[in-house]
């Protein structure tokens, strides 16, 4: 992700870009008229119905564990268990992922516990070689 | 006045799995058996509905008719995730409600096989999304929104699996569940983890099965013969209305919510007067946010409500005594229409070792992935 050169790598939700550096951020969308934040973009806004145009925001990488299950059971080839999370974004929206970095067990996590999204590769490569990014929830350092 | 619509005939085929027959062979068999309910042939019926999600590009209402006549009468196929058969049934009865029809049939049908339910999400790029931005599979979410209730009120596991005994036992009582054993809270609580807190005998059963009614305006009723009739007293269907996470995390409440104050303020009822409740219980969690959701208890007393035992046959206000979704079986588009058998037989006082006696009125409840809800309110006429 250093190669600023490089067209921007593929990524795995279309919120998730690169900006003039080459940092990854997750791009969301304030209401102009109630303020509700949405992650990518809208044509127009679900809870008050404005369709004025929306103001491009960065979505914080700050949070709080909403609620998460601890998934034992998917399909072939997806590695478990996993901590499937539903995480509110201070003062934006709520962000499904992946919780990583923590023994995925009800001693270590727990809701309402602070956590941080992070940006990192997978192993999945594009036609050009170049791996996947997606972001993740980890928790909270401190 | 618009016309009142009753159900004067109504039946289900015993749930299992057929994979050698075809989806149209499942579904004329319980239509069938419905017309038999009623003592009428399909030349009566002036239009059929046909709720099913698996095979909603075969137009499965017209197999349904080439298998059992072929009378030229209008026939809609929907889908509505796991309210398709409720959406069929409610389509039916606005179609009597409006005075356009006096008797049209309703079906519902799947033909699943076993298996998790969902999405695994992988796009063009070939990645699988699933286990890489959390779980969109049906056990997880249903799984974050028990915790939510844990979160909220201290719903613990325990409460969760007490669901999934009741409903089993109840599922002995019934010889058209898929499953009639007892399945004890050790064993509940011990079984294959699947997304916690729900455990294998916590998530519904994939099945083939069918079920029909037939709805009749209050005019030709009275003419047929009311004795079996039963009065639908309201029909409710909701979509997900703005909620703060529901683009995230299904928010599976508000719709039953707004969906079952509808019902009751056209009943013009309350939670109070009802008898029986077949409810949505895809997964054990999601039968104690639903007791809070229609209205069976105060909020963050579902936990509470589980433990009393006032939700088994026999208790205050006893819910899936079918055996319900986790016993019974789930055939998506199949549930909202033998949801509404059950409560009826119920009303009909037909349904033996399992009557709850003096059910007046019932309350059916379903709510499909999307989202979609439906709720009805029967009453014996």
């Amino acid at each position: 992700m250093t190669e600023t050169a490089l067209a921007d790598p593929p990524t795995i939700v279309p919120f998730l870009k690169f900006d003039e550096r080459g940092a990854p951020f997750l791009a969301g969308s304030r209401c102009a008229d109630c303020g509700t934040v949405y992650a990518g973009e809208r044509m127009a806004c679900s809870k008050c119905f404005s369709r004025k145009p929306f103001e491009a925001v960065r979505l914080p990488t700050t949070g709080e564990l909403y609620t998460f299950s601890i998934v034992y059971r998917s399909y072939p080839g997806i590695q478990v268990p996993f901590v499937s999370a539903t995480v509110d974004l201070d003062g934006a929206c709520a962000l499904k992922g992946t919780l990583v970095d923590v023994a995925p067990d009800t001693d270590h996590v727990k809701m309402g516990m602070k956590v941080e999204v992070v940006f990192r590769e997978l192993e999945h490569k594009d036609k050009q070689g170049r791996p996947y990014v997606s972001y993740f929830f980890v928790p909270a350092k401190g | 006045m618009s016309e009142d619509v009753y159900v004067i005939g109504v039946d289900m085929i015993r749930f299992g799995r057929f994979p050698d027959r075809s989806i149209d062979a499942i579904g004329a068999e319980a239509a069938l058996l419905a017309l038999d309910d009623a003592g009428l042939g399909i030349g009566d019926m002036q239009a059929l509905y046909l709720g099913n999600v698996s095979h909603v590009t075969q137009y499965v209402g017209q197999k349904i008719l080439q298998q059992i006549g072929q009378t030229g009468i209008p026939v809609v196929n929907s889908t509505n995730a796991c309210a398709s058969g409720a959406t069929a049934f409610r389509e039916a009865w606005m179609a009597v409600k409006s005075g356009e029809y006096d008797l049209v049939l309703a079906v519902g049908v799947e033909q699943m096989g076993k298996g998790l339910l969902g999405n695994a999400g992988g796009g063009a790029d070939g990645v699988p999304r699933e286990g890489l931005l959390g779980s969109r599979l049906m056990p997880a979410l249903f799984a974050e929104v028990g915790q939510e209730h844990s979160r909220k009120y201290g719903t613990t596991p325990e409460q969760f699996a007490k669901v999934s005994v009741k409903n089993h036992h109840h599922s002995t009582l019934n010889p058209k569940a898929m499953y009639q054993i007892e399945t004890p809270l050790e064993q509940v609580m011990g079984a294959e983890m699947i997304a916690y807190p729900n455990t294998k005998l916590m998530c519904s059963v994939n099945v083939d099965g069918s079920a029909a009614a037939v709805l009749c305006s209050a005019r030709k009723a009275r003419e047929l013969g009311m004795s079996r009739a039963v009065k639908v007293r309201a029909s409710a269907l909701t979509s997900d209305r703005f909620s703060e996470r529901d683009l995230t995390l299904p928010d599976f409440n508000t719709c039953t919510r707004d969906a079952a104050r509808v019902a009751y303020e056209k009943a013009g009822i309350g939670p109070e007067d009802v008898n029986l409740v077949e409810l949505h219980d895809c997964f054990a969690t999601a039968e104690i946010v639903h007791y809070e959701n229609l209205g069976l208890c105060g909020e963050g007393e579902a936990g509470a409500l589980i433990d009393s035992g006032a939700t088994w046959l026999g208790g205050r206000i006893p819910v899936n005594v079918s055996g319900g979704l986790l016993s019974k079986g789930h055939p998506l588009g199949a549930t909202g229409i033998a949801n509404i058998y059950e409560v009826a037989t119920h009303l009909r006082g037909e349904a033996g070792a399992r009557q709850v006696e003096g059910a007046r009125i019932g309350l059916t409840h379903v709510l499909g992935l999307g989202q979609a809800c439906a709720v009805h309110v029967l009453e014996k006429a």
